[in-house]
């Protein structure tokens, strides 16, 4: 690397951190300028949202239907343990050698001892599941967030994560992508499994979508600025969390105008 | 081989889970002693009760009402809801928007409740003083096939014991979270307007929900 570009790389880094930050620190008291594409974004959550309703959902429920719990809890130990080493190389890249040793143990132990990955016994036996992704990692690398983008299909993403995108779903699921040469090579197997993955994940988290429809005055709005934060988290751990203001010590702090929206105490 | 590795797993996964049955001390002083006696408690009434697993939402409510809404401070957290707005609100909106939205909350907990299956819920050491004023206790609820979901509960002591004021999920506080639309909708129609919207969806809930 040369200096020109380190130089580059950490003007980047600062840039970031401080919009970021100032970002978080504003919350959503202001109409945040995080969300330039909220119209088109808007009219994407409502598709997916519909998409949902009428297909997937439904779908959802006849898959909990059709199968016993142990079969699905076994798919989804399946498909996450696939994930696995692309999770242990991201924590490697993050900085977290140790965590992703563990997360290509996990994939090692639970292949062979857990039968091809349906047993998950390495949570048993203390080796934690991680949650990497590679634009995680460039976040952690200084890489801006950019705008907040609602993709069809895969729903909220940061622009940044989206942009990665190709490179996370390929190196999480050798199996299936198309990009370059998959593992299976017969099609017809790939969209059988394609397809089972996304039902059984979609089955995980059914009644889940209920909390948030009734949590909330504005679905759109709460569905990004959980999305937002819980990303902020995994990148920047608990330098996220709110900051908890006290707003009933009277005449202290009370300007009849705030000067600024948010700034750390 | 395999065989033993595999005994081996079982003798972890036992000795994983009595423990934690073993442990529900009833100790309510501490922050993390209060959230784990909590916690086991309400655990232990939905595990055997079949008619709130199955959703009786008049039940669950019940059971919100005297387990887990003592030990919350609802006053505080519409403050943080509200954000710096809260200080313009007239005691009189102040008490109405902690009674909206404390309804919103327990409408939204009792529900999530019902989803409550057979993972298990894991509450870490604490990490804190023992003069600090405000400790964050992480829990870790886990599930096969996912990585576990954290969920942690802030307490502050403010003299009448510990009291929570926010629930952090995977690192997002579900009380700041709403304060993008809060002032959305107090800059569209002023404090008596989100009033008004948060009673509104709350008698939405009821009608939906029934219970009450």
């Amino acid at each position: 690397m040369t200096p020109a570009c380190r130089r580059a790389i950490q003007t980047i880094k600062k840039t970031t951190l401080s919009t970021v930050t100032l970002l978080l620190a504003v919350g959503c008291a202001n109409a945040p300028p995080d969300d330039p594409l909220e119209p088109y974004n808007r009219a994407m959550f409502s598709f997916n949202e519909k998409t949902d309703a009428l297909l997937v959902e439904p779908a959802a429920k006849v898959w909990v239907k059709v199968t016993p719990n142990v079969l699905r809890t076994w798919v989804s130990n399946f498909f996450g343990n696939i994930r696995d080493p692309w999770i242990g190389i991201n924590n490697i890249l993050q900085g977290n050698p140790a965590d992703g040793l563990n997360d290509i143990m996990r994939f090692v132990f639970n292949s062979t001892l857990g039968i091809g990955g349906i047993l998950d016994i390495a949570s048993e036996a203390q080796m934690p599941k991680h949650d990497k992704d590679f634009g995680q990692t460039l976040g952690v690398w200084g890489v801006k967030e950019g705008p907040y983008v609602v993709l069809p299909f895969f729903g909220p993403r940061t622009m940044r994560d989206a942009i990665v995108l190709p490179i996370d779903t390929t190196a999480e699921n050798p199996l299936m992508a198309s990009f370059r040469t998959p593992l299976i090579q017969d099609s017809a197997t790939r969209y059988v499994l394609m397809v089972t993955k996304g039902l059984n994940a979609r089955a995980n988290v059914l009644g889940l979508e209920r909390t948030l429809d009734e949590a909330t005055l504005d679905k759109y709005r709460y569905a990004r600025d959980f999305y937002l934060q819980q990303r902020r988290y995994k990148v920047f751990g608990d330098s996220a969390l709110p900051q908890y203001e006290n707003f009933d010590d009277d005449g202290e702090t009370n300007p009849p105008t705030p000067p600024s929206t948010g700034e750390k105490r | 081989m395999m065989k033993q590795s595999i005994v081996r797993c079982l003798l972890v996964l036992t000795a994983l889970f009595v423990p934690g049955v073993c442990a529900a001390a009833n100790d309510t002083q501490t922050p993390d002693g209060l959230v784990r006696t909590v916690t086991d408690d309400v655990l232990a009434i939905i595990r055997s009760d079949k008619a709130i697993q199955s959703g009786d939402m008049r039940k669950v409510l019940a059971l919100v009402d005297e387990k887990v809404l003592p030990h919350f401070d609802f006053r505080r957290m519409t403050m943080l809801a509200i954000g710096r707005d809260w200080r313009s609100a007239s005691p009189d909106q102040q008490t109405r928007l902690v009674a909206a939205f404390r309804l919103l909350l327990v409408r939204t907990y009792a529900n999530s409740l019902t989803q409550y299956r057979d993972q298990t819920i894991d509450i870490k050491p604490l990490r804190a003083g023992p003069t600090d004023k405000q400790v964050r206790v992480s829990t870790e609820i886990r599930q096969s096939g996912a990585q576990p979901i954290n969920i942690d509960y802030v307490l502050e002591n403010s003299g009448e014991g510990w009291k929570v004021f926010d629930v952090l999920v995977a690192g997002v506080s579900l009380v700041t979270n709403y304060r993008g639309s809060f002032g959305d909708e107090i800059r569209a129609k002023g404090i008596d307007g989100l009033i008004a919207s948060i009673e509104t969806k709350n008698k939405t809930l009821e009608t939906e929900q029934g219970g009450k």
